[in-house]
């Protein structure tokens, strides 16, 4: 197979050469994608994924050591009276909360993540990120979303942001790292696609379309092109990376076609949360109610699931 | 540990009201056949009968012409904006009933229902409503000084692949232009054609303007020997198309053609290379590749065969076959047994003639006429399958090395209907749609379709344009 992606030099420089994507056909596909009928079962099934696959999230500046608690509570346990209701895969918070999150998730097996390299803009220099991300290591935080430089990617400074994220992913050792490419800031599906590339041979254990801070989030065709170079990656190298898709997931629908988008794209064997992720804070209270549905015929009333 | 995320049957549960047997629709009324027979028509997916409909024989296509001919008198005098408010009748009602349209068309023709309900049954009401707003503009499609009259009575022969769709954009012009119309169903999917007659009826359409005569190639080769009709539009084989055009020499009827084809599919090195691969599908497995248009040779620059090849085998693993009723379905039945058969054997042909095959692996349903999604590669294009059209999901790739060696391969077939160009460069893509004898060139695209974009054929595809500004002068008599 002859592959026309970009590889990293010794050096750490990237080869110019970009991967073309094509906005029509892509739209087009993510389109049929997102018409797919998931029903009983199989709804059923997705929405026990889609929990198991969830960074519960918050990150607010009015952010509490008692918010993140009640926070984790829910994560360890979405749904009181319901013991087969998995707990969601993480809990993401910002660098100074994290403590407080480990303790609370202690033996639970649910993760701590952490934003860090100033999120959500990340343009401050590499010391500070790399400061911010130590710290939030420190804390105890399992994984890292670390943001990627946006201005230095549009401004064609390709070997800056690969090698940022590189002396990152240094730093972080086991810790999981995942490497916002903030899609809504990159113009076009070809930058998010050659964002991903050099993500990917930059040492991104996952690669995340968005911080949830800019006007346009994770959306079908993003997620798509972001799947075609995860899949690329692993035709070229035999090894899977993760996806996580972030920002305005709010309903079960969007969920369930984005896992159709990875089924269909990546193959069942990316469903699980070592290598996928959704990102959300109400998302968890509808996939919830839709389970309630399926499983008593109808919907309850909110106040039966308890607010973070 | 991954959860099993098997889609569930998702089957539209809409029944379509149907008739147990259905006459022929002539002058504004339901009538038995003069013949006395009738034929079964049935589905492709579970081979059960669906309704009995009415064999048309001559007798009973004369009735049609004379009652076409009467309603032409009334037609054609309506005021333009008269005709264009009935048919935009038309078209509100496909909208409306666009559900158990759809239905009926994937039961009749074993079309996917994702297909007909995203694609067939909207673009059908698309054309009715595109060329309903041309009727009292006509002055506008004909040069400074001309007049735009009707022709008469047109005989229109539609083919079974997109039934209801191939009906509209012969009945949608024709109406607009005050001809009247005698339309003839493929013999395997009636339904939808009949269906739409009686939407016709409830249209308050004045009788005779549209009749709707089913049967099989007889009762077309009535239509087209008849002395009272004007003109013929006729969408099928080149093989028919021939024997039409013979038929009708020397009397003066009008004749549009749209034909077989054997489209090419270029693919070079710098294209997108996943968006080409889902054009690559949607231009060969689309409704089982029962297209015309379809883009059965892929022609592919030599440097990326192999990872073309790959990507593929890998897509077509991920195509879902089976009830053409189940939302998630991507490829339905095979229209008939004939059809099955013909492209059975012309897969054989490949195989004989030495190139490598290659199948999705799927189980295939108990009954009905299925076929998985195909491609040969290590075709020459001597082979029969890089020359004769399949019609089935099946795709012959071949390769080439320049853009000359493209344009010549791309050239080098008897049909010229549609092609399809896929490079990131935008002169190369020029360049290369310029040079193609296609009637159709889809850049970085496939298998779009809009009323007012014309469609036709070079060569042996055909003659004549249906849709768009071009799709009137063929229904138009300058005076």
């Amino acid at each position: 197979m002859t592959a026309t992606l970009p590889r990293a030099t010794r050096n750490g420089a990237l080869s110019r050469q970009r991967v073309h994507v094509d906005a029509v056909m892509l739209e087009a596909r993510a389109a049929e994608l997102a018409k797919r009928s998931i029903k009983t079962s199989a709804k059923v099934a997705g929405i026990d994924i889609a929990i198991r696959c969830t960074d519960l999230t918050t990150l607010e500046g009015k952010d509490s050591e008692g918010r993140v608690r009640s926070l984790c509570a829910k994560a360890v346990v979405p749904r009181p009276g319901w013991s087969d209701v998995p707990s969601v895969a993480a809990v993401c918070v910002y660098p100074n909360l994290v403590a407080v999150a480990k303790s609370a998730l202690a033996g639970t097996g649910v993760k701590v993540a952490s934003v860090a390299t100033s999120f959500p803009s990340g343009l401050v220099d590499l010391d500070v990120k790399l400061a911010d991300t130590a710290q939030a290591i420190a804390a105890g935080a399992d994984e890292i979303d670390m943001v990627i430089d946006r201005g230095a990617f549009l401004a064609g400074h390709e070997d800056l942001v690969f090698d940022e994220i590189s002396a990152i992913k240094n730093l972080c050792g086991d810790v999981h790292l995942k490497v916002i490419l903030e899609t809504g800031e990159l113009g076009s599906y070809e930058a998010m696609r050659h964002a991903s590339d050099l993500a990917l041979e930059a040492g991104a254990d996952f690669i995340k379309s968005s911080t949830g801070k800019v006007g346009t989030n994770a959306t079908y065709p993003t997620a798509l092109v972001m799947c075609e170079a995860l899949r690329d990656f692993y035709r070229r190298t035999g090894e899977k990376r993760g996806l996580k898709l972030a920002g305005g997931i709010r309903t079960t629908k969007q969920a369930l076609t984005y896992l159709v988008i990875v089924n269909e794209t990546l193959g069942e064997s990316w469903l699980r949360p070592e290598l996928f992720r959704l990102g959300a804070s109400s998302l968890l209270d509808d996939l919830l109610m839709q389970l309630e549905k399926e499983r008593t015929g109808h919907y309850a009333g909110a106040d039966y699931i308890p607010k973070d | 540990m991954a959860t099993a995320f098997a889609y569930a049957p998702a089957p539209e549960r809409v029944r379509p009201h149907l008739r147990e047997r259905y006459g022929l629709f002539i002058d504004g009324k339901w009538v038995s056949p003069k013949s006395e027979r009738y034929m079964e028509t049935i589905n492709p997916a579970d081979e059960t009968k669906i309704a009995e409909v009415a064999y048309g024989d001559a007798e009973d296509v004369d009735r049609a012409v004379r009652a076409a001919r009467k309603g032409f008198e009334r037609w054609s005098k309506l005021t333009a904006a008269d005709r264009a408010k009935y048919i935009y009748r038309i078209a509100r009602a496909i909208t409306e009933r666009s559900r158990e349209l759809a239905v009926l068309e994937s039961l009749d023709g074993g079309k996917p229902i994702r297909e007909s309900r995203d694609f067939d049954i909207p673009t059908s009401a698309a054309h009715f409503f595109y060329y309903a707003g041309w009727a009292d503009k006509l002055e506008w499609a004909v040069r400074a000084g001309h007049v735009a009259k009707p022709i008469g009575v047109c005989g229109q022969i539609v083919p079974w692949n997109f039934p209801l769709l191939m009906a509209a954009w012969k009945l949608a012009p024709a109406l607009a232009c005050g001809n009247t119309v005698v339309l003839k169903p493929a013999e395997t999917t009636p339904l939808t054609a009949l269906a739409l007659a009686q939407i016709i009826a409830e249209a308050d359409i004045p009788p005779g303007v549209v009749n709707v005569v089913t049967g099989d190639g007889s009762t077309g080769a009535a239509l087209v020997d008849h002395d009272g009709v004007d003109k013929i539009a006729f969408t099928g084989s080149t093989d028919v198309g021939k024997i039409i055009q013979r038929r009708i020499a020397g009397t003066g009827k009008r004749l549009t053609l749209e034909l077989g084809g054997k489209a090419a599919n270029v693919v070079f090195e710098d294209a997108p290379l996943d968006q080409a691969i889902e054009g690559i599908v949607q231009g060969i497995y689309f409704n089982q590749g029962h297209v015309c248009c379809a883009g059965s040779r892929l022609l592919v620059e030599e440097s990326v065969h192999d990872d073309i090849v790959a990507r593929l085998t890998d897509r077509i693993q991920t195509l879902r076959l089976g009830d053409p009723l189940d939302k998630n379905t991507d490829i339905g039945a095979i229209n008939s047994l004939p059809q099955l058969e013909k492209i059975r054997e012309l897969v054989s042909s490949g195989i004989e003639q030495g190139a490598t095959f290659v199948q999705a692996e799927c189980e295939l349903p108990k009954r009905g006429y299925f076929f998985p999604a195909s491609f040969f590669t290590n075709v020459q294009t001597s082979h029969r399958i890089a020359r004769e059209e399949i019609f089935g999901p099946v795709l012959a790739i071949i390769t080439f090395r320049t853009p000359d060696e493209a344009i010549e391969k791309a050239n080098n077939t008897p049909y010229g209907l549609s092609a399809g160009v896929w490079t990131a460069e935008g002169s190369k893509n020029m360049w290369i749609a310029q040079h193609l004898r296609a009637g159709v060139v889809w850049c970085n695209t496939f298998n779009k379709f809009d009323p007012s974009s014309p469609f036709g054929g070079y060569k042996e595809s055909g003659f004549g344009r249906e849709g768009g500004v071009h799709g009137l002068h063929e229904y138009l008599a300058l005076a």
